[in-house]
């Protein structure tokens, strides 16, 4: 067990996402940063979707209620453990009782909004439908389907994993960084509406930088920039989205869709965030401006087959890592 | 080509199926017999029917999506529709006032009066033709065109549970608060989805719902 000692708003239990309740109105959810929370799971030797806590206001504090290896993934943030100063993407161990505080990140080469606490063995709420994240919407999943609060107490896996190596992890943002002068990139291909918009408005939405406003959450981002205007008004029949779809209201206003977002709308889409980059727009802080890039489906498959590469390579570094642990 | 419907990618991790021509009971029919023959398909993820739509999720991207989308194309030239016949609820709204905030933006759209707005849209018996949105929301086929109303400009942050809305030509029913862009007109109380029940959705494509007035308010 783990007890919540302090939380700002926000922290959630997520994992890699539900799938297969599409059909019931029921979204994906899941982390905001799945590469942070994979790697931290492979840290650990835990599943890469063991679910974590995602943290996206900060301090957060908790007390362990028995010994554990853990790590804190995504962002760069100043942690302490009893005090004492410990780095985030590194593998740590606590033992009973002690005090984990994860304070805000901290300027570092990468910017990045959410951390991620994972723990041996995972944490160890009911799957709900197939998955142990959150549904805000839906009020299940994850503990109590509802954000983490002060008193809560979360159940760990009865067995933890291996013990714990000391070892830890280069950031995916570091290893595979993705900017256009000075601003973070995420790639999109178009979809269905794309050449319904005017061609001024396409010529702006692929160029110039786009807002993150603070009207941004898990359900989707809202953005701010240029008007963007349809070539004549649109209103769809309602069908199934993604996260990463890029909706454009009639205002004009993109929104992107994020890991809670429901899973049908209608409003015109002019393009939609590559699944391999929706990590990089889940660690982009409100306020902060990024840039869209139009890709195709070829260069949107390689990406994700780089994201899973870079993971292979986690993987086998820390098990290349437990190997020698165990002979030394 | 179009005859045979529109097939459109949502990033590498679905592709959309949209059926040619108007939205009818008839095609919807369809969508839900090509749900059906696409679940079966081993790159599907899962296939999700929208109104007169169908999205599939994939397991993962293929080297190439034409020829799927080829696949969906053809498969639904040659589906049968699928009759689903399920059960009808009856849900009494309260239109206008406090709980539906924007039946002022549909009575200036459609130039008619709120008693009228209620009586049309009280009138037919809708189908569940898909669910979406949100856990237990049905989108309702047959509305009648005559209070049609665009989708806000901007989608409103958070409209409550029970919340009957229109957005363009549909209609449906929140079933829990969250964010929408439809055009809240009332509201009533049912719950349309608990996770304790199995299956947990109270409605499911086939079965129907009816509208009755308890009140008209200014």
């Amino acid at each position: 067990m783990i007890e919540i000692l302090s939380s700002g708003a926000l922290a959630t239990v997520q994992d890699l996402g539900r799938h297969g309740a599409l059909g019931l109105g029921v979204g994906v959810s899941g982390a905001m940063d799945g590469m942070a929370l994979a790697a931290g799971n492979i840290l650990l030797g835990n599943d890469d979707g063991a679910a974590a806590i995602e943290i996206p206001v900060f301090p957060f504090v908790v007390r362990f209620g028995r010994g554990s290896a853990f790590a804190i993934t995504g962002a760069n943030v100043v942690a302490r453990l009893n005090g004492s100063p410990i780095e985030a993407w590194w593998a740590h161990e606590a033992v009973m009782g002690d005090i984990l505080e994860i304070g805000p990140p901290e300027p570092s080469p990468w910017r990045a909004a959410r951390a991620y606490l994972s723990i041996s063995g995972g944490i160890a709420v009911e799957p709900v439908l197939g998955s142990r994240s959150t549904q805000l919407r839906g009020a299940f999943g994850g503990h109590l389907g509802r954000q983490l609060r002060k008193g809560d107490r979360l159940p760990l896996a009865p067995t933890g994993g291996p013990p714990r190596l000391d070892c830890g992890l280069v950031p995916p943002a570091l290893a595979m960084p993705l900017e256009i002068d000075g601003l973070p990139v995420v790639r999109a291909l178009p979809a269905a509406e794309h050449d319904r918009f005017a061609p001024a408005s396409l010529a702006a939405f692929w160029s110039e930088p786009w807002k993150i406003t603070s009207h941004s959450d898990r359900y989707g981002y809202r953005f701010a920039g240029p008007v963007l205007e349809p070539l004549a008004p649109m209103e769809l029949r309602s069908h199934g989205i993604v996260p990463g779809v890029i909706q454009v209201p009639h205002g004009g206003q993109p929104i992107v869709q994020m890991r809670d977002a429901q899973p049908s709308g209608g409003y015109p889409k002019v393009a939609t965030v590559i699944e391999a980059d929706l990590w990089r727009l889940g660690q982009a802080p409100i306020g902060s401006r990024v840039r869209f890039l139009k890709v195709d489906w070829e260069e949107a498959v390689e990406a994700l087959d780089r994201n899973e590469a870079w993971l292979g390579q986690v993987r086998r570094l820390v098990g290349l890592r437990r190997l020698q642990e165990r002979a030394a | 080509m179009s005859a045979l419907g529109h097939v459109s990618l949502l990033g590498t991790s679905a592709l959309l199926f949209e059926a040619p021509g108007e939205t009818t009971l008839d095609a919807q029919r369809r969508i839900w017999s090509l749900a059906r023959e696409a679940m079966a398909w081993p790159e599907v993820r899962e296939a999700v029917p929208g109104m007169n739509n169908l999205m599939i999720s994939l397991r993962r991207p293929p080297g190439a999506w034409a020829p799927l989308a080829e696949r969906l194309r053809l498969a639904w030239d040659s589906v049968e529709p699928l009759p689903l016949e399920g059960r009808c609820i009856e849900l009494p709204v309260t239109y206008g006032g406090d709980g539906g905030p924007h039946m002022a933006d549909v009575i200036a759209y459609s130039g008619l009066t709120a008693e009228e707005v209620a009586d049309i849209h009280s009138a037919p018996t809708y189908p569940v033709f898909a669910l979406g949105s949100h856990p237990g929301y049905c989108y309702l086929g047959g509305m009648d065109p005559r209070i049609a109303t665009p989708r806000r400009r901007t989608p409103v942050l958070s409209i409550p549970g029970g919340a009957v809305s229109i957005g363009g030509s549909q209609t449906g029913v929140s079933a829990s608060a969250g964010p929408s862009g439809w055009n809240t007109i009332g509201s009533t109380d049912m719950t349309f989805f608990d996770v304790s029940r199995t299956p947990p959705a109270l409605l499911q494509p086939g079965d129907s719902i009816r509208f009755r007035i308890r009140k008209v308010l200014p």
